[in-house]
């Protein structure tokens, strides 16, 4: 037998050899329907395109759990060879600069847009390729109910305190809220979807609040988040379960129209079409009011990307770059388009959207053309506490005031930053 | 095992060893494989995370900063609400885990039709994974369509919004736990019942019925099976995390943070060196709340 | 005792039957209906019967989904598990019988040491750098290892009382009749402490076979799925299929299930025919 093998494996290698790429790479992405199915049809649209080549998904918890692997794994060097990862300060926690592949070099990165990069930057090195669409962040809205109770979209905090009085009356859940254990994330819409208002308020917030200059506490544009979240509590805009209700029960109340609107990031679209295809159409989209009319805009995120870990080498780094480049690619964006809806703006140059948008994808675009969009502060600043999700709900549930809440995050902030080994802390 | 020397007690090395009357017969060699597998696998690592403990480690680095880690887990604001959840929790699932489950076990040997029927039904939670309870139960416990409520309301009770109401969380998870580990410590206890001879029931017997059996056999006679789910039950429920985060997540907010909730939280802020030190600071803490409990129930360990 | 009238037992047979009936029953009832509807009918939770009874096709659709990973899940997770109860219930026997046997200093600092484990949490990463270096990562074998080490405390825990109960002048008489002290454990002892070793592996099967996170960490790969891990990424697939995820509970439920059909004679024939007693 073991003759036979020797023999065996030296033909392999020089097959190897001569036709230089038989490469296998496996992508690690966490197993949501519409992250994990836009990897596969990027996977398999490149395979048929490079038969040498064959890319494995493997999957992966998402959420915090799913940091955690991605951490554990990058650290202990057993990563896969490319994975998909959001940008910004859950980005910089990984330590791009000691543990993945530089892609500023490489010429793909030309078609990726610049306020992009920025997200997956350290220094001069950028480190991934955007891997979906960018979405805003904002309420999503019922336009039906909106009509039937003659409602105009609101474009200041007052505005929106006196239709959601309007939508209670009318027996109709204002404000649908998810802080069931595993949806807590969502809580946090009307604090970081205010930060455009935040950056109206005080240009140059996130630097001056990455370097300790800023007590969340006492800061009145920073507060404001804080206390829409105990106006919500204290004015019952959320559905009598809300403790308990998830992500998917919001969507749902949202599309049904038993809830109006919903803070939300804009990639539930995707989940609104696929369950409630026929009431996606019904669904808009607009930015969380803020103190003045005239300074009305939306704030954006970023989307995930896709990175190469520095032990992925050789031919598999070849290889892996050349998937990352058709990743930045028209061509690639056009099978993410086939994919899933877009749920806002491509961030590669030459990407186009199809006509056939959602409605609410078109609000979006209406505040980017008119230039009233802005990043959100985590992909500003590094810095973003881990409990600001529970704190949320604390509030919105009652159990802490807007400055209690902010106390404890600015506490929050200030172990994030010792961690980090941020000056100014 | 197969490997370690066999024989060291034929014939001929016997009346030595009798001779020297200082070899046991317990040989040393019985501690080897398990002190390999278990000093490896377990003592190794955590002694690594003890000393991770003391320095900012991001995974990729590690700086030594002392005792810090062990101020800053101090210095959260929630740290004396999740001390007194895990309290409260240990302390109700061990208690009704043992007032349940002794009567239980009890009835359960005292030759019910439908004895073997009841001993495997309330076994099967044992079997269900934590991540299945936690659906289960997060169904179950919906505040309006959930069974529990439908239940309650069809007799005319309220049904409280029990993962959702801050007030009750801990208290209804500690309830799910108690469902789950039911089966285990009424398995113990029947272990320890049906351990005791015969004849101390017959004489119960003669004097009176189950009460006489239960109050004056059972009760002093499974003292060992008692202490055995006593410190189980305790332990368990001072380090119980699996149930807590796969049905409320420590929330709404912080309401049902437990220690190893808060722990696992700074794991996964990637505060790897806070969370080591959380870690130690709960070891000491279930230590001091345990060894005192394990000392006084060695001493009256039962022999019978 | 025997003699007490078969009319007292009856209602406490049927004041039993309610209260275990609606406490352990229903839940069991309740999955098992989820898993048998639309996924529709399943968004409402209801107690409601299933308008078409669905749950072998629901099963099958847990089954199938993504080239059959369920069977290769259900696989290695009984592999992972047979491995580890294997060989804990060997070290865990051994290592009982020389603590409780001896009395000496060592044997409490060895008690306490493994004690210890009951009481600490598993250090994930450095468990990992521990593996690696042995080339153990990502292999069953590490994973068995370091489910071995962590289902020992209480392992240890439960054969040291159960030989408690065991007189030493059993040990003594085969000493006598020239037994070695591997004889002694092998033939005599290990024999007896049968009720605890069923005990063990029944719990420690469980334990092992219901944990989703040692894995998660030390066994990743597409390969290396386990039961528990489908149904963590069958929540995020199947937000809003209620009747799939419940299935798949089902599905997974089924081999600890059979292991303690398999056992639960032994379990109670082996509780009340321990030698030793009486």
């Amino acid at each position: 037998m073991r003759r036979l093998l020797i023999p065996l494996l030296a033909l392999f290698m020089v097959a190897g050899a001569a036709f230089a790429q038989k490469v296998t790479l496996t992508y690690l992405v966490d197993d949501t329907q519409t992250d994990s199915g836009i990897v596969q049809a990027l996977a398999a649209a490149y395979m048929k395109q490079h038969p040498d080549v064959t890319i494995n998904v493997d999957l992966r918890p998402g959420g915090t759990d799913g940091d955690n692997i991605v951490k554990t794994r990058l650290a202990t060097g057993e990563m896969d060879d490319l994975f998909w990862y959001n940008s910004g300060s859950l980005l910089q926690a990984l330590h791009p600069e000691q543990t993945l592949v530089d892609l500023s070099g490489q010429a793909f990165m030309n078609n990726v847009v610049d306020s992009f990069k920025q997200a997956v930057s350290q220094g001069s090195a950028v480190f991934g390729v955007p891997t979906q669409t960018g979405m805003a962040g904002g309420i999503l809205y019922n336009k039906a109910v909106f009509q039937k109770l003659g409602l105009q979209v609101p474009k200041t905090w007052d505005e929106f305190v006196a239709n959601n009085a309007k939508i209670k009356a009318a027996g109709i859940t204002p404000v649908a809220a998810s802080f069931a254990s595993g949806n807590t994330w969502t809580a946090q819409l009307f604090v970081l979807a205010d930060y455009y208002n935040v950056a109206q308020a005080e240009p140059g917030f996130a630097a001056s609040y990455t370097a300790n200059k800023i007590d969340i506490a006492t800061d009145p544009a920073a507060l404001a988040g804080f206390q829409h979240l105990q106006q919500g509590y204290d004015l019952g805009w959320w559905q009598k379960d809300a403790a308990t209700s998830t992500y998917n029960d919001a969507l749902k109340m949202l599309a049904t129209g038993q809830a109006a609107q919903y803070p939300m990031l804009t990639f539930a679209l995707s989940e609104i079409q696929k369950n409630f295809p026929d009431q996606v159409n019904d669904i808009g989209f607009f930015a969380q009011p803020g103190t003045d009319a005239a300074k009305n805009g939306a704030t954006m995120w970023m989307p995930a990307a896709t990175y190469i870990p520095k032990t992925t080498t050789g031919a598999k780094l070849q290889a892996a770059l050349d998937f990352v480049s058709f990743i930045a690619s028209s061509a690639g964006t056009d099978v993410i388009t086939n994919t899933v809806t877009p749920n806002g703006p491509y961030f590669i140059k030459g990407a186009t959207l199809p006509d056939n948008v959602l409605p609410a994808v078109k609000d979006i675009q209406a505040y980017i053309d008119s230039g009233a969009s802005y990043p959100a502060l985590e992909f500003l600043s590094p810095l973003k506490g881990p409990n600001l999700e529970q704190i949320c709900v604390a509030i919105a549930t009652g159990q802490m005031t807007a400055e209690q809440g902010a106390k404890n995050y600015e506490l929050d902030l200030q172990r994030q930053a010792q961690q980090l080994n941020l000056p100014g802390w | 095992m197969a490997q370690l020397p066999a024989k060291s007690g034929d014939a001929t090395t016997r009346p030595k060893t009798r001779a020297a009357s200082k070899k046991s017969p317990y040989s040393y060699w019985f501690y080897v494989p398990s002190a390999v597998v278990f000093g490896v696998f377990f003592l190794l690592p955590t002694a690594l995370a003890f000393y991770f403990s003391l320095t900012r480690w991001t995974l990729f680095s590690s700086t030594f900063i002392g005792f810090k880690n062990f101020v800053y887990f101090f210095q959260d604001p929630q740290l004396s609400l999740a001390f007194r959840n895990t309290l409260i929790f240990a302390v109700l699932t061990c208690g009704l885990k043992v007032v349940i489950s002794l009567p239980l076990a009890a009835l359960l040997t005292s030759g019910l039709r439908l004895q073997s029927f009841f001993r495997n039904v309330v076994f099967f939670p044992v079997l269900i994974s934590a991540v299945a309870v936690g659906i289960t139960f997060l169904t179950l416990m919906r505040p309006s369509e959930g069974i529990i409520n439908l239940g309650l309301r069809a007799i005319g009770l309220p049904g409280p919004d029990w993962l959702g109401n801050p007030h009750l969380a801990i208290y209804s998870v500690a309830l799910v736990d108690t469902w789950r580990g039911l089966g285990i410590a009424t398995l113990i206890f029947i272990a320890g019942i049906t351990a005791i001879p015969k004849e101390y029931f017959d004489a119960a017997a003669l004097e009176g019925g189950a009460w006489v059996k239960f109050r004056h056999v059972i009760l002093p006679l499974s003292r060992n099976a008692t202490f055995t789910v006593i410190l189980l039950a305790f332990i368990g429920g001072l380090r119980t995390f699996d149930i807590i985060w796969t049905t409320t997540g420590g929330g709404p907010g912080f309401a049902s943070d437990v220690l190893t909730s808060v722990v696992y939280k700074e794991y996964q802020a990637g505060f790897y060196g806070l969370s080591a030190a959380g870690n130690v600071v709960l070891f000491v803490v279930i230590m001091a709340l345990v060894y005192p409990l394990m000392r006084f129930f060695n001493r009256r360990e039962l022999e019978l | 005792m025997r003699r007490r009238g078969p009319a007292t037992r009856l209602w406490l047979d049927l004041v039993m039957l309610i209260v275990v009936g609606l406490v352990f029953v229903v839940p069991f009832a309740f999955i098992v209906l989820m898993a048998s509807k639309t996924s529709q009918e399943a968004a409402t939770f209801s107690l409601a019967l299933p308008s078409q009874f669905r749950l072998f096709s629901n099963v099958w659709d847990v089954i199938q989904f993504r080239d059959y990973r369920m069977l290769l899940a259900l696989w290695n997770s009984c592999l992972l598990t047979v491995g580890s109860v294997v060989l804990v219930v060997l070290l865990g026997a051994s290592l009982a019988f020389v603590i409780q046997r001896r009395t000496d200093r060592l044997a409490s600092f060895a008690s306490a040491m493994v004690l210890t484990g009951l009481i600490v949490p598993p250090a994930v990463v450095p468990t990992i750098f521990v593996l690696q270096k042995l080339g153990l990562y990502k292999t069953l074998f590490g994973l068995i290892f370091v489910e071995v080490a962590l289902q020992l405390p209480f392992t240890m825990l439960i054969m040291r009382a159960f030989l408690a109960s065991i007189p030493r002048q059993i040990d003594e008489a085969a000493l006598i009749d020239g037994a070695s002290s591997w004889q002694l454990f092998g033939y005599v002892i290990f024999p007896l402490l049968r009720p605890a070793i069923i005990t063990v592996v029944v719990v420690t099967a469980v334990v092992i076979y219901n944990d989703f996170t040692l894995p998660l960490y030390f066994l990743p790969g597409a390969k290396n799925v386990t039961a528990q891990i489908t149904l963590f990424s069958f929540m995020s697939q199947f937000t809003n299929q209620w009747n799939l995820l419940f299935a798949d509970v089902l599905v997974i439920t089924i081999p600890p299930l059979l292991m303690f059909m398999f056992f639960n004679r032994q379990l109670v024939s082996g509780l009340t025919s321990g030698s030793v007693k009486g």
